[in-house]
């Protein structure tokens, strides 16, 4: 049950990054400090803004994709036809002055986010689960529905598509191929903002806890293939679930490992990833 | 000396075939164009020779060594050497750093010698540089020498490459498209270059778009058109071959 | 010109305990010493070949934690160990680079990031062996004919030979068609194969040397902190080495030292002004404005406006 917890939000970050590095070709090591954006955020919110829960969420969410929408225009879109390396610096600039800045903001003890759910489990046949465990899983599955409906159904997911698929086409086809470079990045760190507003009341907030987080991210993408929706949402699932089993069976020290052991198996025996189905030409 | 034998050459691209089956072979000391419309599969050939492609079937061999299934650097090791359509060169680097990699395999230097300092490797650096110099100045671009490649005007970028190509002292050597985008002076360049690099009895197997050039300097024109081997023989055969006519008439009509 | 410099540099550097006597200054010397072989270790990796490996910590550790091992629990001599740490290290570069290499460009930084990672969860969670967080207390200070090295000026020398080392073995190796080979795969893979440069033998290659650089850099960590903890795997000192290489000029041989001895030297100068964090933060902008304004970095900068 944890392991779809866990999953639901490695899922929703997955997909955010499989968007931002398959549309955009860009390593985004800043993917986890969107994540941990949206927790402080939603610490904010009800703390120092006195918003309700669900306000407070919404709000994160709005940030996040604010965020991204700012660092895309003034960072990214200068450096558009610069090679992946210097992408990666900058994005790795980007990581160490959020993570810093959340320091300096928050200070380094970890804040506890409050919720309005009541902490005795409900009983659901043989499991119990806490309320907000089952809100959280709740969430993610309906944001995760909601980023499928949005490619899959509007008109901006199909020109997203279309960006990825064939990006000199799509252009001649009149898509804005900066506003969606611009719509990509404010969605992925939307969906990570999300991934940390709803994980941030279970566990704690403080400055570091988007490292894991982009390695997880790192690790669904590459499991589910770069670019592919479905595979995010499976890999983020599957993640989550191995980890759980991980704890259980290994060490609770080693869970992390698991998402790194992933990612360099993966790596190096099926690149395009576990549930890729295009071809690689060449 | 050796000939190239290419057998029943096959290639895919997610289910379309670039090449449908194609035989051919190339003799020693000899000049043989590839030519055929766009999208006839030469470069593709050229691809899946030398390593880059691996070919869903077929077999190459280069006298009577196979090359299917060998990396690129394997290849080129065999004496099998190959120019590329787009211009490729080291941009950032000199052109006499350029060669200087192009002359990677006569060097024998490794790891330890190097760090050790020996004086064997210091030796083998001159000499490799005295091979360089003559190279450069074989294609004519001796005033060139200190210039970073990138910098260089698009024909004797292509000038480098070529030098490159020569520096891996090829006993095979496959150009492609080597004078795309010259001028016809420099194209006369080129042909002068090619014809004395096979009278150093280097094989030449170009692909060209120039039908001027291809029957003016080969010895045998092979002709590729969807993927398949229309028509092969020297050149004033093939200028009137009917289904080469055909190809060409097709594709200015598609 | 330029030779004078390099002499009255060389005289300078032979003599540095002499004019800055304080066991402050020379604390920074050495550390800027240890940092700028691990600069130009990384600068192998990143600027010549053109991969950026994001594990390079992890070789640092792997010297370190090898060294201290070897010469805390088994009793060999420091130079052994610094042996070993390299020997050790070059082994991790050599399943990395293999393994790693059959991937490109972003993916191969990923594993890179995930190798430092699972070796830094090791560490911490192998106590039998490291003591977990805890660390390894009492690292052993080297010895030369019964001398012992434990001073600061003597581990100056120590350290600075080394750096004379690492800095002759690049200059070697790039001026070398193995350098040349480095450059060919940065500049253009494809046309580098064409002509035989085989690209996984010398990538590795390059891997193996810059690991082992990495680990001996950490082997002299360990002996001179006398102490290892699994805080060498820390990510910020990975960053922080890719911020000297970029900043210094990848590419280049003095790029790296003079990255080094700025990103080390600056730290603690501004550390009254200026608590970590902020420094941290004040990183990741220069860093940023690095690549935007300077991407060269600094040595070719200052080559190309003296022409």
């Amino acid at each position: 049950m944890n392991g779809l917890v866990l999953g639901g939000t490695y899922a929703l970050l997955g997909i955010g990054l499989t968007l931002i590095f398959g549309l955009m070709n860009l390593v985004n090591f800043a993917h986890g400090e969107f994540y941990t954006l949206g927790a402080y955020a939603t610490f904010a919110a009800l703390t120092l803004g006195g918003l309700g829960f669900f306000a407070a969420l919404a709000v994160a969410i709005v940030l996040g994709a604010a965020a991204g929408a700012l660092c895309e225009r003034v960072l990214l879109r200068p450096l558009r036809g610069e090679s992946i390396d210097t992408t990666m610096l900058v994005m790795i600039g980007l990581w160490i002055v959020m993570q810093n800045g959340e320091l300096l903001a928050w200070g380094g003890v970890a804040k506890s986010i409050p919720h309005p759910f009541p902490t005795a489990p409900l009983t659901l046949g043989p499991v119990g689960i806490a309320p907000l465990r089952l809100f959280v899983v709740a969430a993610a599955l309906a944001l995760i529905a909601a980023s499928w409906l949005v490619i899959q159904r509007t008109r901006l997911g199909r020109a997203m598509r279309a960006t990825f698929q064939d990006r000199e086409t799509a252009a001649l086809m009149g898509v804005r191929i900066d506003r969606i470079h611009t719509v990509t990045f404010a969605f992925g760190s939307a969906l990570a903002a999300a991934a940390g507003a709803l994980l941030g009341p279970i566990f704690l907030a403080y400055p570091s806890m988007g490292d894991l987080a982009s390695a997880k991210a790192f690790c669904v993408v590459i499991l589910g293939g770069l670019g592919n929706l479905a595979g995010a949402t499976l890999g983020g699932l599957v993640l989550g679930i191995a980890e759980e089993l991980g704890a259980g069976y290994v060490s609770s020290g080693y869970r992390d490992a698991v998402g790194f052991v992933i990612i360099i198996l993966v790596l190096l025996f099926r690149p395009s990833g576990l549930f890729a189905r295009a071809e690689r030409i060449g | 000396m050796a000939t190239l034998a290419v057998e029943d050459l096959a290639v895919e691209f997610g289910g379309v075939a670039a090449l449908a089956g194609v035989s051919f072979a190339v003799h020693p000391a000899t000049i043989t164009s590839l030519i055929g419309p766009n999208g006839a599969g030469k470069t593709t050939a050229f691809n899946a020779i030398t390593g880059y492609l691996r070919p869903r079937r077929g077999r190459v061999t280069f006298g009577d060594e196979p090359l299917t299934g060998r990396r690129p650097c394997d290849i080129a090791r065999r004496g099998v050497v190959r120019t590329f359509q787009k211009t490729s060169v080291f941009p950032a680097l000199a052109v006499l750093d350029n060669v200087l990699i192009g002359l990677h395999l006569r060097g024998r230097a490794g790891f330890a010698a190097i760090v050790a300092g020996r004086r064997a490797v210091a030796a083998e650096e001159a000499r490799l540089r005295d091979e360089a110099e003559a190279l450069i100045a074989f294609v004519g671009l001796a005033h060139r020498r200190a210039d970073a490649a990138g910098s260089l005007p698009y024909g004797e970028q292509r000038l480098v490459e070529l030098a490159v190509a020569l520096a891996a002292r090829p006993r095979l050597l496959l150009l492609d498209e080597p004078g795309a985008g010259m001028t016809s002076a420099e194209k006369e360049r080129l042909v002068e270059l090619i014809r004395r690099v096979r009278g150093q009895g280097v094989t030449v197997l170009l692909v060209e778009h120039d039908m001027r050039l291809v029957m003016g300097i080969s010895d045998t024109v092979i002709v590729l058109n969807n993927g398949r081997v229309i028509a092969e023989g020297p050149p004033a055969s093939i200028q009137t071959h009917p289904e080469v006519i055909r190809a060409y008439l097709g594709s200015t009509r598609a | 010109m330029k030779r004078a410099v390099i002499a009255l540099a060389a005289v300078a550097l032979l003599t540095l305990p002499f004019w800055l006597a304080s066991p402050y200054h020379l604390h920074v010397a050495i550390m800027a010493g240890i940092f700028t072989i691990l600069a130009l270790s990384l600068n192998l990796l990143l600027g010549y070949t053109g991969q950026l490996s994001l594990g390079h910590a992890g070789f640092f550790g792997i010297g370190a934690y090898t060294s201290a091992l070897l010469t805390l629990k088994l009793a060999w001599p420091v130079w052994l160990g610094l042996a070993s740490a390299a020997a050790l290290a070059g082994l991790a570069g050599w399943a990395i680079g293999r393994l790693a290499l059959k991937v490109r460009g972003a993916y191969f930084v990923l594993v890179t990031i995930s190798f430092a990672g699972m070796i830094s969860l090791v560490s911490i969670n192998w106590m039998e062996l490291t003591n977990g967080p805890l660390g390894l207390p009492g690292v052993p200070a080297p010895e030369l004919a019964g001398l012992s090295l434990r001073t600061k000026s003597a581990y100056y020398y120590l350290v600075l030979a080394a750096v004379a080392g690492s800095y002759l073995v690049c200059h070697r190796l790039v001026h070398s068609r193995l350098g040349r080979a480095f450059l060919a795969l940065r500049e253009n893979e494809s046309l580098a194969e064409s002509v035989g440069v085989d690209p996984t033998h010398t990538l590795v290659l390059a891997t193996v040397v810059s690991a082992a650089m990495a680990g001996v850099a950490g082997g002299l960590y360990a002996h001179y902190t006398r102490f290892v903890s699994p805080e060498v795997f820390l990510f910020s000192y990975t960053v922080t080495m890719v911020i000297m290489v970029v900043a210094g000029g990848k590419g280049t041989l003095a790029g790296p030292v003079v990255g080094a001895v700025l990103f080390t030297v600056l730290p603690e100068a501004l550390r009254e002004a200026m608590p970590w964090q902020w420094q941290l933060l004040a990183y990741g902008v220069l860093l940023i404005l690095l690549v935007f304004f300077l991407p060269r970095g600094i040595v070719p900068a200052l080559s190309a406006w003296r022409r």
